[in-house]
């Protein structure tokens, strides 16, 4: 760490892990109500604790996202953070907001969180993964606002590299696009549109661009390849992923109200989208194969490879299964929606925080050269274990998608099975979920086990060649 | 990646698709807004009470369990053609039939999926219903594919 203020990362990246935690309990509760359908009931109904794990995995990606940027933004602009105080504030403010607003969700029936924190006014709630009150939306928003003063301070007294200029403007999108969360017309179907200008624009638009930078910076550091080739690499790949995704939002727009036109563009655009993932395939093994050192951080280096695998599989490949419309016509809103969200959230986005997490986090403990050689075994045991936990729901959540389309959706009226009728006859494929949902939750407690190991890396750095440049 | 390809010509690439990409968006979604839906969606007939409905909709997270033309939760029947599968496309039979299902929440059937009763007045149901009547006639290029949703 060559900057003290870097270190504020920490509390971010820690809350980040406390709330994933939470996430996985609740997505446990979820797939045991998928089985027995009264499981907490009236206590926690189904719909709570979907808004509760959806949720907290929004907010956590984003506390991950914002430690990425602490930590990275000062390195890269080789100067001290603008001001450590602001971003300490924040982190307060964005750590109280998001406890409370989860624990409304928890303990104040929904209409009366609406009713009191007076969504009357503005009303913003009640839209998948945007239910948070709009006083906590407004809080978001302001909480960023602060976050992007702080970080282009610092990037703009400093040197400006690529790795900074990506990650910044793709935090400059998610911010801008957050605006749309606060328009809600009464007619759903343009209020249908533009949610999708958050909702898509983030995940598969600027988040991408988040993603990239913060790849890019840890293959610099683990690898030591020199930047401007990273730097390229870095830039065909976000251009890959705008040229594809802007216009591949069109594969939402499909059965929603929008005009035919947008069959063929969404098919088209959207059927290009797996190309940046692929590529980020391509970029982290020939990086890693071209390595200068071998940086004695092998946990980091897994997940590094292992972000750039998961999310070709889950965003592109499982994203291509279903985006074709006269395909997406059949499976439009099933279980394999569901399928492809898990694996396409936990590779790219989950699987990159912690990416970047097991970079920073040993270095900041001071273990410059990463954990000891135990607690990097159990952390890639974790890493396994939830990886593998991953796909296995994914496999599983497809073939109830698969089913439910085969009896629900193909047959014609009259002869399809009812919705519920089909829930009952995949019940087989959520309790095999449910049960890889368990070995997740394992390799989760395993991987903060992790954290718990003492000790440092030997400093035995082999490096092949020339010395790395300064990085 | 060649020699001859530059980094310079790599963030070309993507300053100028970028902007090509936002620009062709923008269009088309001023094409889509103003020129498209207004002839899809039958905005004549979006009256205050199906904005109303929609609010109920909104204010007890029905989106948490149910989709909504394909978007939502994947729990709960799917509604944007619930109006045609339980009220036969009869708006008076789809008032009694939301009336009757709302108010026999929660069946308390032991391991079956259960609905929260959401102690809704007379008003609001009759709002939701109209919002979710409403919703079935938006042209979404046919989608669900069958009465089953």
């Amino acid at each position: 760490m060559k900057y003290e203020s870097q270190r504020v990362a920490m509390p971010y990246f820690i809350f980040a892990l406390v709330l994933f935690a939470g996430q996985i309990l609740f997505g446990l509760i979820l797939g045991l109500q998928y089985v027995v359908g009264d499981f907490l009931f009236p206590e926690i109904p189904f719909n709570v604790a979907r808004m509760v794990h959806t949720n907290l995995l929004i907010v956590w990606l984003l506390f991950g996202f914002m430690g990425a940027t602490y930590y990275m933004v000062p390195e890269e602009a080789q100067t001290e953070l603008h001001s450590p105080l602001l971003a300490w504030i924040l982190f307060w403010v964005f750590a109280i907001a998001g406890t409370l607003t989860i624990l409304g969700y928890l303990f104040v029936d929904y209409a009366t969180l609406a009713d009191v924190t007076m969504n009357k006014l503005l009303p913003t709630m009640g839209r998948e993964f945007l239910e948070q009150p709009t006083i906590t939306k407004i809080g978001i928003a302001l909480v960023v606002v602060g976050f992007l003063y702080n970080v282009m301070m610092t990037a703009l007294k400093g040197r400006k590299t690529v790795v900074n200029i990506v990650l910044i403007t793709g935090l400059i999108g998610l911010a801008v696009l957050w605006m749309f969360a606060f328009y809600n017309p009464g007619n759903l179907t343009q209020d249908k549109y533009f949610w999708w200008f958050v909702v898509h624009l983030w995940v598969e638009g600027v988040w991408e661009l988040i993603m990239g930078a913060i790849l890019a910076y840890v293959l610099i550091k683990l690898t030591g390849v020199d930047r401007e080739v990273i730097e390229k690499w870095l830039y065909v790949i976000i251009a890959m992923a705008l040229i594809t995704g802007i216009i591949g939002t069109g594969h939402h727009f499909f059965w929603i109200g929008p005009p035919e036109y947008w069959l063929w563009l969404g098919s088209v655009f959207s059927a290009l989208e797996p190309l940046p993932f692929f590529m980020m395939v391509i970029f982290a093994f020939n990086m890693i194969n071209r390595r200068r050192r071998n940086h004695p951080n092998k946990a980091a280096m897994l997940w590094a490879m292992g972000t750039a695998v998961m999310a070709f599989l889950g965003a592109g490949v499982w994203g291509f299964l279903h985006t074709l419309a006269p395909v997406n016509y059949y499976t439009h809103g099933s279980q394999i929606t569901a399928a492809h969200g898990h694996m396409a959230f936990y590779g790219a986005y989950v699987m990159i925080v912690l990416t970047i997490i097991s970079y920073a986090v040993p270095i900041m403990r001071g273990r410059p050269y990463g954990n000891s050689n135990t607690a990097q075994i159990v952390e890639m045991w974790g890493f396994w274990l939830m990886t593998v936990s991953m796909v296995f729901i994914t496999l599983f959540l497809t073939g109830a998608g698969v089913l439910q389309v085969w009896l629900q959706r193909i047959p014609e009226s009259g002869e399809a099975l009812s919705f519920m009728a089909t829930q009952d006859n995949i019940a087989l494929f959520y309790w095999a979920r449910l049960v890889a949902g368990c070995f997740f939750m394992a390799g989760l407690v395993v991987y903060f086990g992790s954290f718990f190991i003492k000790g440092q890396a030997s400093p035995a750095e082999e490096v092949r060649g020339p010395a790395p440049q300064e990085a | 990646m060649a020699e001859r390809f530059t980094k310079s010509m790599a963030r070309n690439i993507y300053l100028g698709g970028s902007a090509f990409f936002v620009l062709l968006f923008l269009a088309l979604t001023l094409d889509t807004q103003v020129r498209a839906m207004p002839e899809r969606d039958n905005r004549d007939q979006l009256t205050d009470q199906v904005v109303r409905g929609k609010h109920v909709w909104e204010n007890n997270n029905c989106v948490g369990c149910h989709s909504l033309m394909g978007e939502g939760a994947y729990f709960a029947p799917e509604l944007a053609n619930v109006f045609n599968r339980r009220g036969d496309g009869d708006s008076e039979v789809f008032q009694a039939y939301m009336n009757a299902w709302m108010n026999a929440m929660p069946t308390n059937v032991p391991g079956r999926r259960q609905m929260p009763n959401f102690n809704l007045t007379d008003e609001e149901i009759e709002d939701l219903a109209v919002f979710l009547e409403w919703t079935s006639k938006i042209d979404d290029n046919d989608w669900p594919p069958n009465i089953e949703g």
